[in-house]
């Protein structure tokens, strides 16, 4: 057993290892494990369904958001596709399980595949464009992608939605929050894991170089046009994955669901927890989907109140104007996001009682 | 062969709509190069406002024009004081997630005090003006919008060819920096465009309401149709999102003529991202090439 070490109060690291290092001290190992046992032995089993719902549409909306955040935050293309990628990855999901009959563990990875080539056909316009440019080609896609999933009645079946089969894995049945919960949620476990090591990886300093400078990291021997199709690959597979999940988890799909709105919230899930960050990921997808709930929460309290159904109504209305406010006040005085506020917290702590 | 002149008169008629939709968003970015996702609640803005004033004030039709104008311009100063400034020199993200934001805001306000039901103008244009073209009937709003659009198109041509702060405008447009020293008050340009251009939107607002009705939900839906417009025409040329937005109107309604009437919404973004692929700066925009 190594010793247990503090944090140093400056920054002494020697070599590049120390930089990357996951855990700078043991203490971080244990507050990880910490968080795991209460996560996956206590969440499920103190709190009541609606409860576990909500935490199983924070946990898929992470792994979506966890895609997003490389797209954006570490490789700086911004797509305004993201939510249509994760209609692809639900319908991916629900054509292979109806259609094909496959089983819940080969169609959840294959519609992340699919979708991820999807992304990369939608990508093909970053070769020529960055930018704002890139921004509105990435919108036409969304567009585009809605259109097929309404009108290509033959596979989708149109506005009637598809009906999921039920999932099972290993020979359980899944079905209800609590299983969904621990598959989510080992699912989200797994695929921050991935997150953090691709970007300790050559493809993950190759796509922060692109973002920093494009130029400069071409100069450098960075294919830029491979890493950007690479990055909207990774990037739709979490979206395809989550969507899959997704598609399992409610059962029956209609398009409705995917559109620009839902880009958006991704979009403003990642920008609220903080660009370029993988707990800023996590937080976003707490903070956007916990606003959603708490919003509906009051709109059903006014509903019942037996106010006029018509400020019931309205009150619907009070969510956009919410949503818009969270996003424009966060751009306004933290534009990092919450992961800078738990940054700056910890160092307050750290610092303890000499902070400053 | 009447109903290809019908479709044609729609087509133009639709697509001057769309050009003088795109015409503030395009003075926005020339002079800012803010991408404003918030454009289509500008629009809606302005329609509601006229709609108050009409209506429930019971103004004269060409006051609650004149006072919907003015406060579409003090809308415009504000939101770029309040919100654009702290942000410029941000990154690209952050600039285009706030408009997205106020969008956002602009909308759930107006949902708030009007909800989503249709609302429709006082009728007010004389029928006189209504133009018989061989068997197909122009009616009065067509005539008026196109007029009316025009009217504007020459008097922002003239404002950016002769008037000083047109000169501004165009000079920060072209080159922040170079303006900047040679002594153009760049913030100040930048707050004049937003509110010229929130007042060019509310004009339009109100076009489109007398045409269609004011419909949140439908006026914010044509803020998004402005990208394969300007795009078509050049994010920063004026006079080719009117030509881009003719152009759009026209395919837009040939196809559903001609082809389905399904495919109408899909075919701008269709032709958007062959031209972003093809020719990224339009057809009247400026060529600043930079190959990533």
């Amino acid at each position: 057993m190594r010793r247990l070490r503090f944090h140093p109060c400056g920054n002494f690291k020697e070599s590049y290892a120390q930089e990357i290092t996951v855990f700078e001290t043991d203490f971080g190992r244990f507050w990880l494990l910490v968080g795991l046992v209460l996560l996956f032995g206590v969440l499920p089993f103190v709190s009541s369904p609606y409860f576990l719902y909500v935490c199983n549409m924070i946990g898929i909306a992470a792994i979506s958001a966890l895609g997003l955040n490389i797209l954006i935050g570490y490789t700086g293309l911004i797509s305004l596709g993201h939510g249509a990628f994760f209609g692809v990855g639900a319908y991916a999901a629900a054509i292979l399980a109806t259609r094909l009959g496959l089983p819940f563990w080969v169609c959840v990875p294959a519609a992340g595949f699919v979708t991820a080539l999807t992304g990369m056909v939608f990508g093909i316009p970053s070769g020529r464009l960055k930018g704002l440019y890139l921004t509105i080609a990435t919108l036409a896609g969304q567009f585009i992608i809605e259109y097929i999933l309404v009108h290509w009645e033959s596979l989708t079946q149109g506005t009637m939605g598809i009906v999921l089969p039920e999932a099972t894995l290993f020979g359980l049945v899944i079905d209800g929050d609590r299983p969904f919960f621990y598959v989510i949620f080992i699912c989200l476990v797994l695929v921050t894991w991935m997150t953090k090591n691709i970007m300790r990886t050559r493809y993950g300093r190759a796509f922060i170089a692109i973002r920093d400078n494009d130029r400069a990291a071409e100069g450098m021997g960075i294919p830029i046009f491979p890493y950007k199709l690479l990055s909207f690959g990774i990037s739709s597979f979490y979206a395809g994955f989550a969507g899959a999940i997704w598609a399992f988890y409610m059962i029956s799909i209609t398009s409705e669901t995917f559109t620009l709105s839902l880009s958006v919230e991704y979009i403003a899930m990642v920008i609220i927890g903080g660009l370029g960050s993988i707990p800023g990921a996590i937080f976003g997808a707490v903070f956007i989907t916990g606003l959603n709930e708490i919003l509906r929460w009051f709109t059903d309290l006014f509903m019942n109140m037996g106010m006029a159904t018509g400020f019931g109504l309205n009150m619907a209305s009070l969510r956009e104007l919410a949503f818009g406010l969270a996003i424009v006040l966060f751009i306004l005085f933290e534009p990092k996001g919450l992961a800078e506020i738990w940054r700056i917290v910890r160092s307050n702590f750290r610092l303890w009682p000499f902070s400053y | 062969m009447d109903f290809f002149i019908q479709l044609l008169v729609n087509g133009l008629s639709i697509g001057l709509l769309y050009g003088l939709s795109a015409m503030g968003f395009v003075m926005i970015f020339k002079s800012s190069s803010v991408l404003n996702f918030a454009h289509g609640e500008l629009l809606a803005m302005g329609a509601f406002l006229f709609l108050v004033l009409t209506t429930w004030a019971g103004l004269p039709i060409y006051l609650a024009f004149l006072v919907t104008l003015a406060g579409s311009f003090v809308l415009g100063f504000a939101v770029e004081r309040l919100f654009l400034r702290p942000l410029i020199g941000e990154s690209l993200i952050f600039v285009i997630m706030l408009t997205v934001g106020l969008a956002s805001i602009f909308k759930g306000l107006l949902l708030f005090f009007f909800g989503g039901n249709l609302h429709t103008y006082p009728e007010f244009l004389p029928a006189g003006l209504g133009v018989q073209l061989g068997n197909v009937f122009v009616p009065p709003v067509y005539v008026a919008s196109s007029f009316i659009g025009i009217v504007f198109l020459v008097l922002f041509g003239l404002f950016f060819k002769f008037s000083p702060q047109g000169i501004f405008m165009r000079s920060v447009a072209d080159n922040q920096t170079a303006a900047l020293s040679l002594g153009v008050h760049v913030k100040k340009v930048f707050a004049l465009s937003w509110a010229i251009a929130a007042m060019v939107a509310g004009m339009s607002g109100i076009v489109l309401g007398v045409i269609n009705g004011i419909n949140v939900h439908e006026i914010s839906a044509i803020g998004l149709k402005v990208f394969p417009v300007v795009i078509l025409g050049g994010l920063d040329s004026i006079g080719g999102a009117i030509i881009g937005g003719i152009i759009i109107g026209l395919l837009e309604t040939f196809t559903c003529g001609y082809i389905s009437p399904s495919l109408r919404d899909v075919v701008p973004y269709a032709v958007l991202v062959c031209i972003l692929l093809v020719k990224p700066y339009g057809l009247f925009g400026l060529v600043d090439i930079e190959r990533v």
